[in-house]
């Protein structure tokens, strides 16, 4: 009696934000009826005993997919009035892709059959010395281990295929090389001088001096600041001129 | 206020609640008020499979560490929904960061449950407890415990990965909108998932409910709230210790280090179970 509730309650849930999902003007919205949707055919099947394809939907679905979607339609501008511009030069070639599925789909339903030994299915009671959890590793990594496997590297390729296609090296980015950093000894960037009283550093040659190749990687924005050597130099010269640093 | 100040918090609880609640003009005003309220919710339901002894749980469910692990991948949504819906563009990109943190550090935390999964055999919290009568799983799988301690921070935007926040260098992040009771639920929920992230810590790799030492007198209840304090303690101490990441150091550290790491230990920990045949068969 409570089953049946929840099942009519979670249904109903479901169906009507599966059509939220199409009507809503606001494409966010849309997403999150569409997680809503996922909720509740969560609940579904727990009512049906499968507490492990429940979580599994949640935690893929919507705790991965569903976040990368709200993240993409979230950052598009979605410009509605250039959207609806086309409509009236595309309803046709629409409306024709409509009809033809519609009646793709009629033919289907039209010739379906349903088995002798459906109704016995559906009537035979779930083992119950065996959780599904259990029940779905053996089928998946057992019985049908090298579908299981070809099915995933299908998506391997198609992950890596994707990278090539959209990833853009930009060489403008600076990006932090740890080992170097940390091999980076005092003697390589330091220089420490000892000059005259009152020299200025263009006079002695040490404004900016050029950056010694064995020392540092071409790659790396080389720069002896004239802070750098002041620094050295602070504690000998006693009254420079402000202008200086 | 009061003796050694303990009556503060009860006058900021006051506080939040009498305050005003500011919903910014352009913003989505049902996801404005949603987003709190669901980050809150969300850091309490996890409760509900925690085992407080044996067999003390709201729900002992079979799939109870599936049901943490989806529940805690939920809490991204309250972060996201509150940076769109306030309508400003420091708190959309707070809550960028913020999502993409949270989603980075999943991942390690995913399959560090998976190694512990495959150890015990069985997706019941309360039985990853019993598996660890002999010895806590913090010694035989260290490494994970760093990883998932380390996880659980970025997790829980805690320092040293307080970025969405950052309360020295920006103001509040993905909250910056929210005022009075709204913003008081994002803070609860945080604190509540730190105490609940400490709770799971304590379950997978302190050995929940078991007393260490044949110390039985002590009721497990005892053990497993002192085996919370102790993380609690590790959150704070690691607060007070360390300066906050890089946001690239960060990603660097969830993708190229822990991510490896966790999936070459977990390949190990299989290989070890299986032939050394310590591998548990598992309920039926």
């Amino acid at each position: 009696m409570i089953t049946a509730i929840a099942f009519y309650v979670f249904s109903a849930i479901l169906l009507g934000s599966a059509a939220m999902v199409v009507t809503s003007r606001n494409p966010v919205h849309s997403v999150l009826f569409l997680i809503l949707a996922f909720f509740n055919a969560a609940a579904l099947f727990l009512i049906a005993g499968a507490e492990f394809l429940a979580m599994i939907l949640v935690i893929v679905y919507v705790g991965a997919v569903a976040v990368l979607f709200l993240f993409v339609v979230m950052m598009l501008d979605v410009d509605f009035v250039a959207l609806r511009e086309g409509f009236q030069r595309y309803a046709p070639v629409g409306a024709t892709v409509g009809v033809v599925l519609f009646f793709e789909l009629l033919s289907v339903l039209l010739g379906w059959q349903i088995s002798d030994a459906a109704p016995g299915l559906r009537l035979s009671t779930m083992p119950t010395n065996i959780s599904n959890t259990r029940a779905i590793g053996q089928v998946l990594y057992t019985n049908y281990i090298l579908l299981f496997q070809l099915s995933g590297l299908i998506l391997l390729v198609a992950m890596v295929g994707a990278i090539v296609l959209t990833h853009r090296d930009r060489h403008t980015a600076r990006r932090q090389n740890i080992t170097r950093q940390q091999e980076r000894r005092v003697a390589d960037t330091l220089q420490v001088l000892q000059i005259r009283n009152r020299a200025g550093v263009q006079e002695l040659g040490i404004y900016r001096p050029k950056p010694m190749p064995q020392l540092i990687p071409a790659e790396a924005p080389a720069r002896f600041d004239e802070a750098e050597v002041g620094h050295e130099l602070g504690g000998d010269v006693q009254d420079h001129e402000a202008g200086e640093h | 206020m009061g003796p050694f100040g303990l009556w503060q918090p009860f006058a900021d609880a006051v506080k939040v609640f009498t305050k005003e609640t500011i919903i910014p003009a352009g913003a989505s005003r049902s996801l404005f008020l949603m987003a709190p309220m669901l980050t809150f919710i969300l850091a309490c339901l996890a409760w509900a499979v925690i085992p407080v002894n044996d067999g003390w749980a709201v729900a002992n469910i079979n799939v109870g560490i599936l049901y943490l692990f989806a529940i805690s991948s939920l809490g991204v949504y309250g972060i996201v929904i509150a940076g769109w819906a306030s309508n400003s563009k420091y708190a959309f990109l707070g809550a960028m960061r913020s999502a993409a943190q949270m989603v980075s550090y999943e991942v390690s935390i995913g399959f560090v449950l998976v190694s512990i999964m495959l150890c015990v055999g069985s997706l019941n919290l309360n039985d990853i407890v019993k598996a660890q009568s002999h010895v806590w799983f913090c010694f035989p799988m260290l490494p994970m415990f760093v990883v998932f301690l380390i996880s659980m921070l970025a997790e829980t935007n805690r320092a040293p990965f307080d970025l969405p926040e950052g309360e020295s260098e920006l103001v509040a992040g993905f909250f910056v909108e929210y005022s009075a009771m709204s913003f008081a639920l994002f803070y609860l929920g945080e604190y509540t998932n730190m105490i609940m992230m400490s709770a799971l810590a304590s379950v997978l790799f302190l050995g929940g409910w078991q007393a260490p030492l044949g110390l039985t007198f002590i009721p497990g209840i005892v053990w497993l709230f002192a085996k919370i304090c102790v993380v609690m303690f590790f959150f704070f101490w690691v607060r007070a210790t360390f300066p906050r990441y890089r946001y690239d150091q960060l990603m660097r550290l969830g993708w190229k280090v822990f991510l490896p790491l966790s999936l070459l230990w977990l390949v190990l920990t299989a290989f070890f179970l299986e032939f050394t045949g310590l591998l548990p068969a598992g309920p039926a």
